[in-house]
């Protein structure tokens, strides 16, 4: 892993760690239902657990996400939002919080906005760095020179299918952690942890990577207990989004306060 | 078209290739210039190795070549007839228009080319099901073909607009076996219907190969899928050889992915003398924003694993395309058109849903052949080029013109019903009580059914 320069979302993980924990990330789409229930949602789950926030920039053609997902991000669209609007919510979450903000982001957004104009309104706004979904390192020169010149992290995927070479490569090129995908599948709730995850966590951390988080499938305490026990960190992204469309900013704060109670090699024992 | 700055350099790039002896041709990915690649999840990238490992080895494996060869000739009826359209030519400034006649394989259109090739692929990876998108039904058709002849379990996605577009695609592709998912994402077209394809792809590889249906998507798709469809044109230039004597002095296709064009450009990339045009859905005219033009229109982007040139708006959005033809509904293109484009070997031009049309009555009505709508922007196409490549001529009969018929136009028959104002406000065909459309609360068995009062009457 990349780690001459100093990561925000390592720092965040690294604090978790030393409190003897896995960390918790909380995952939201941007702009649902609006811009400031993003940032209220965001402040929320940073004051009630959650030691990173990954804020999702709503796509077309999101073809990593399950249905929660999509009607939520659909909705945000059809709402009116803008891809600079991302940079309001990240500003307003770092503003309240020590939390560290990444953002997850399909590429063609970033492309459009241009990689290097992208960074720098990201690095401004206080965003830790990027979760790229459907960015490979093997096409992400532009990016690798972007986030080096703006010091932001680049959270790359590895899967259960990923080769050892391609998990090598894959946690050479990353900053910050490396996200692993628990299941061959897209985001959304699921019964169990798929017994997948462990050994792709195991795989990576013998790849080379200092933090691993696990995300995909993952939305009830009991999970998060599961993963904290082999994992660096925690991803629950659709119970969240499905918490914010039932039950608003309140549902979310309840919600990342029960995920938290099962990250704790230490506090859960407690 | 493209952005004046680099057009000029790139047109001195094509020259170059052409000059210089460079060959265009068996582009390998998974670049063509700046375009191609793999834009795609991770989670993905172990199937695309796979298919490209295997598609590797096939390409030079004689006992392949032979089994797709066979299916070709023997399943699909290749090679396909080129068909001279003499009074469909004095539209066109009388030039000599020849049709590839792809609408006389089975199923119907050029589709069978692909699928006949990736269903063997699937099969020697030992994989049990293929998952397909359509837009028009006929990829999806096809791939239920191909998936029933080899004993494979089929899934296609079809957005639920075009379902009811195609409706009777719908029904051919049960009838074959296949399961048919209606897409009620986004646009509900084509690309809402790539999405799931691929979300059920991701889920599950381990048994299943995603037939994707054009010269789109990831590596290895563009070049996979240009090479099942290059039969096409090197059939074709063999045939104008034997049928006049020489190279045709242009080449015309209907750019949906991409696929029926980049299979007939093929063989005449590397032929200087041989103008080259692809012609995309312009739908109700792209100064209204619904039309299909990725490349007259869009701009470099990432969809569905290739950057290519892409309709989206300033923040990357992709736009929701428009066009009277399911199968060129497609708001990216496949990048080796991208790459052609820009160097300026191709000329990429839209046809709007109106010129197509007309096209669509001119070959029904002069050469007795009903084409697909697809097809039929070709057509349309091809009467531009040959009223301009003869213009001023003496002897315009000298100019040649192959036209890729990528497809026939039987499942069009409604959509064609209805813009040429042939139906009455309950769906019968206007003189007569012929129906196109089933009345509610009937349990008629047939769609198109002549009442038994109409027919007797007739007869007596
Ligand atoms: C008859 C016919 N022609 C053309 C197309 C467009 O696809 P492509 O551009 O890949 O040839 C389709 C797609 O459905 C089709 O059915």
């Amino acid at each position: 892993m990349t780690e001459q320069m100093s990561s925000k979302s390592a720092a965040a993980i690294d604090r978790a760690k030393a409190q003897g924990r896995a960390a918790l990330i909380g995952y939201l789409p941007a702009g649902y239902p609006d811009i400031q229930s993003s940032i209220d949602a965001g402040i929320a789950m940073a004051r009630n657990g959650a030691d990173l926030i990954e804020i999702g920039i709503p796509y077309s053609d999101p073809v990593m996400d399950g249905s929660v997902i999509q009607a939520a991000t659909t909705e945000a669209i059809a709402n009116g939002f803008h891809v600079a609007s991302v940079f309001d919510v990240v500003a307003g979450i770092t503003a309240a919080t020590d939390a560290a903000v990444l953002v997850m982001t399909y590429w063609n957004p970033v492309m459009r906005m241009g990689v290097d104009e992208f960074s720098r309104r990201l690095a401004e706004a206080g965003g830790a760095g990027l979760i790229t979904p459907d960015l490979i390192p093997d096409e992400a020169a532009e990016w690798f020179a972007a986030s080096d010149k703006y010091g932001l992290d680049r959270v790359f995927l590895v899967a259960p299918s990923s080769t050892p070479e391609r998990l090598a490569m894959t946690v050479e090129a990353s900053r910050g952690f490396v996200y692993a995908v628990s299941i061959m599948g897209v985001t959304g709730a699921r019964q169990s942890v798929s017994s997948a995850a462990e050994k792709v966590v195991a795989d990576t951390h013998a790849a080379g990577a200092e933090r691993v988080c696990v995300g995909l499938g993952v939305s009830t305490a009991d999970h998060v207990r599961e993963i904290a026990a082999y994992a660096d960190g925690v991803i629950v992204g659709t119970a969240l989004v499905a918490a914010i469309r039932d039950g608003g900013v309140d549902a979310v704060a309840q919600l990342t306060k029960n995920l938290s109670a099962g990250l704790g090699r230490a506090t859960a024992q407690a | 078209m493209v952005d004046a700055s680099t057009a000029n350099s790139d047109e001195n790039v094509a020259d170059a290739f052409l000059q210089g002896g460079t060959s265009l041709r068996n582009a390998a990915g998974p670049y063509f210039g700046s375009y191609g690649g793999r834009w795609m999840p991770e989670s993905l990238i172990a199937a695309l190795d796979e298919v490209e490992d295997t598609f590797e080895k096939a390409k030079a494996d004689p006992e392949f070549l032979a089994q797709l060869k066979d299916l070709n000739k023997n399943y699909s009826g290749r090679p396909s007839l080129l068909t001279e359209a003499k009074r469909f030519s004095e539209h066109a400034g009388g030039a000599r228009i020849f049709l590839k006649r792809e609408d006389l394989n089975h199923t119907g259109s050029h589709k069978i080319n692909n699928v006949l090739g990736q269903a063997l692929l699937a099969k020697r990876m030992g994989k049990t099901r293929v998952i397909a998108e359509t837009g028009a039904g006929q990829h999806g058709v096809a791939s239920a073909t191909a998936a029933a002849l080899l004993g494979l379990e089929c899934v296609v996605y079809m957005g639920a607009e075009d379902c009811r577009r195609q409706a009777l695609n719908v029904a051919r592709m049960q009838l074959l076996g296949a399961t048919v998912v209606p897409v009620t994402n986004g646009s509900q077209t084509l690309k809402d219907a790539i999405n799931d394809a691929l979300r059920d792809w991701v889920s599950n590889v381990d048994n299943t190969h995603y037939l994707l249906g054009t010269a789109a998507g990831a590596h290895p798709f563009p070049a996979m899928v240009r090479f099942f469809h290059e039969v096409i044109g090197e059939e074709a230039r063999a045939q104008i050889l034997e049928q006049t004597g020489k190279l045709p002095d242009a080449v015309c296709a209907c750019i949906g992915g991409g696929s029926n064009a980049i299979g007939i450009f093929h063989s005449f990339l590397d032929d200087a003398s041989v103008k080259i045009y692809g012609f995309e859905a312009g739908g109700e005219g792209v100064e209204t924003g619904r039309h299909a033009a990725a490349i007259t229109l869009g701009r470099p982007g990432v969809l569905h694993g290739a950057r290519s040139y892409l309709m989206q708006d300033e923040d990357g959005q992709t736009i929701e395309s428009h066009s009277i033809s399911a199968g060129l509904d497609y708001p990216s293109v496949g990048p080796e058109h991208s790459y052609l484009a820009d160097i300026g070997r191709v000329t990429y031009e839209p046809i709007t849903d109106t010129e197509a049309m007309e096209a669509f009555r001119l070959l029904c009505r002069t050469e007795g052949i009903i084409p697909a709508i697809e097809s039929s922007h070709a057509l349309a196409g091809a009467i531009k080029v040959g009223k301009q490549l003869t213009e001023g001529k003496e002897n315009p009969a000298d100019t040649i013109i192959i036209v890729n018929l990528s497809g026939r136009g039987d499942k069009d028959v409604e959509t064609a019903a209805e813009w040429f104002d042939m139906l009455d406000e309950n769906g019968n065909v206007k003189g007569t009580t012929l129906s196109t459309r089933k009345p509610k609360g009937t349990s008629e068995r047939s769609n198109l059914e002549i009442s038994t009062e109409e027919a007797n009457g007739g007869r007596n």
